[in-house]
């Protein structure tokens, strides 16, 4: 038994350093300075720490911008998707109708279909719109792609909550929308904050939407400037670590927090089947 | 879609009950039907039209055309032989890795929550950043990859990974392996965490080995799960070209393309949409095709098994 604890941990903590080192290396990476990059043989600890890399990401590159952007537009999407998302899995969760089951279905096969089929049309309709270039645009496109998932995760919570709190909140003379939005949200509070990270991140990372729709300099998220960056000759792994690094951060820090109800999320559906 | 869960209507809300209903699924029902059904449809009907934004002024209806001229090219085969072998074996290397994670995790241990929280977090990066990532350590000279070979006497010259289709495929799929592992572990922990305790308990009391237990028990009890996560995850594989586009964008020489990606380079690439949508369709027929056989298989398994 205790040769078998030992092997548990021993293959635990290696999965542990598999997963962790990539990260490590590219965080490495974007302290040391150029010439310590392209020089064999490689430090595994930055010998001279600096931060010439961000600097320059920020000064020249103009990031910070992109960084607004990418916020912006991630948490505007984030607060609508949820806000639409409750009012849809509130009523699949709590009523039995007509059409219930089509609904269902339909945001069930969105996430059967490659998105890039509608990459060509949905390009058109936005230019028809006049929302080509605009971040309004992009929180559009990334709201409607994120509704079914959602809201099916949010009807999954609804689910786990008894009925009997808001009838009893109706019975004292609150309204539907009223029973919900006092009573019963409090309580799937972390279902709640689970599934707005669960948004912010898809959005915070989408690239090929973006790619696709964003071409000003001034509208560029994250992904679109640091695919930019790809595309002249050589990339500048200095640069380029640094960008990865600072655009992972926001997005680990809501994993960190909602790690658990995210996951529960996930799986408590998957499971339910 | 349980409808057993649903209570009865409350007395408050019966005469407007379908006008709520109504006003509150309309926001969600009209976003999805204007930016995913509509483009998704016309996406279908552009696949037989010709359409480059390039030139449009002739849009007309050229009927198979587009699935011609797709299907006589030799990239499109390669990058449809690619995404075969990119699904297989990111899926069962995923698959083992995030079963095996996932047995290992099932049992209690001091700090459980804190490494749980280290190893999911490749959950919440992008792709197209885990692309970069691996992209920079398997750098041909200066990839951290190499160095360890070289270090631990494995290779004797630096290996050139992005450059020979066979290396780079190899890369980009331990990529994704790296990435995927997280979603299996969470998915499978959970379904094993469903297992009656008092189920599994039984079969070890009447002397099955710890193997033949999740075997004979366990398994076929998270069968269920097991069969929809994977179903789940070949679609979302062949649909996450991100790591791809990352890492070589095709390259070399177009060589590493699965057919997502090879999508892509015909929107952005070369504009021209109505060739794209006829490789989109493809795909949805190759993957409703791939759903109703796996589908039918893994049923028709389970009736001999059982």
């Amino acid at each position: 038994m205790r040769a078998a604890a030992f092997v548990r941990f021993a293959v635990l903590g290696l999965w542990l350093v598999v997963t962790v080192f990539p990260l490590y290396w590219i965080v490495v990476t974007s302290l040391k300075p150029q010439g310590d990059i392209f020089r064999l043989p490689l430090e595994y600890l930055p010998g001279s720490p600096t931060l010439a890399n961000y600097e320059r990401l920020f000064g020249f590159a103009s990031f910070g911008t992109y960084i607004g952007n990418s916020l912006l537009v991630s948490l505007a999407a984030a607060a609508v998707v949820l806000l639409i998302g409750l009012l849809a899995g509130y009523v699949l969760a709590r009523f039995s109708f007509r059409g219930r089951g089509q609904v269902m279905l339909a945001f069930l096969v969105t996430q059967m279909i490659p998105l890039f089929i509608a990459l060509g049309p949905l390009y058109l309709l936005l230019n028809s719109l006049d929302l080509l270039n605009r971040l309004p645009g992009l929180v559009l496109v990334y709201v409607a792609m994120l509704i079914p998932f959602c809201t099916i995760m949010l009807r999954g919570f609804f689910e786990r909550i008894p009925v009997a709190i808001e009838e009893a909140a109706m019975i004292d003379g609150c309204g539907r929308l009223q029973a919900l939005f006092r009573v019963v949200v409090p309580v799937m509070l972390p279902g709640i904050a689970a599934t707005f990270v669960f948004a912010f991140i898809q959005c915070w990372n989408e690239l090929f939407l973006a790619i696709m729709f964003i071409d000003d300099e001034e509208a560029k998220t994250i992904p679109v400037a640091m695919n930019s960056f790809i595309t002249q000759y050589d990339i500048d792994w200095g640069s380029m670590s640094a960008a990865t690094v600072v655009s992972l951060v926001p997005s680990m820090i809501l994993f960190a927090f909602a790690q658990r109800y995210i996951v529960e999320g996930l799986s408590g559906g998957a499971v339910k089947g | 879609m349980s409808t057993d869960t649903a209570p009865r209507p409350t007395f408050v809300l019966r005469r407007n009950r379908g006008l709520f209903i109504t006003a509150c699924l309309a926001p969600a029902l009209l976003l999805v039907g204007v930016f995913t059904y509509y483009p998704m449809i016309r996406g279908g009907v552009i696949s037989f039209q010709n359409y480059t934004l390039f030139d449009l002024s002739d849009t007309g209806f050229i009927g198979w055309g587009n699935f011609e001229k797709v299907l006589a090219e030799p990239g499109f085969w390669t990058a449809l032989a690619n995404t075969g072998i990119w699904v297989l074996f990111s899926l069962t290397g995923q698959f083992v890795l995030g079963f095996g994670l996932a047995l290992l995790l099932q049992k209690a241990f001091r700090g459980r929550g804190l490494y749980q929280a280290l190893v999911f977090f490749p959950w919440a990066m992008s792709g197209f950043l885990i692309g970069l990532i691996w992209r920079w350590m398997f750098n041909a000279e200066f990839g951290v990859v190499n160095d360890l070979l070289l270090r631990m006497g494995i290779v004797d010259a630096p290996i050139a990974f992005l450059a020979s289709p066979e290396w780079a495929q190899t890369g980009q799929i331990i990529a994704n392996v790296w990435y995927g592992v997280t979603f299996f572990s969470i998915m499978i922990l959970a379904a094993l965490q469903s297992v009656p305790q008092e189920l599994h308990e039984a079969a070890r009391l009447d002397g099955a080995s710890y193997a033949q237990a999740l075997w004979r028990v366990v398994i076929p009890f998270i069968r269920p799960t097991l069969v929809l996560v994977v179903l789940l995850r070949v679609i979302w594989i062949l649909n996450f070209p991100d790591i791809i586009y990352a890492m070589t964008d095709g390259g070399p020489a177009g060589k590493t393309h699965i057919i997502t990606t090879y999508m892509i380079n015909k929107i952005i690439g070369a504009q021209d949409y109505g060739q794209a949508s006829a490789v989109g369709l493809i795909v949805l027929v190759l993957l409703f095709a791939f759903t109703v056989f796996y589908l039918a298989a893994t049923r028709l398994e389970k009736s001999r098994d059982f």
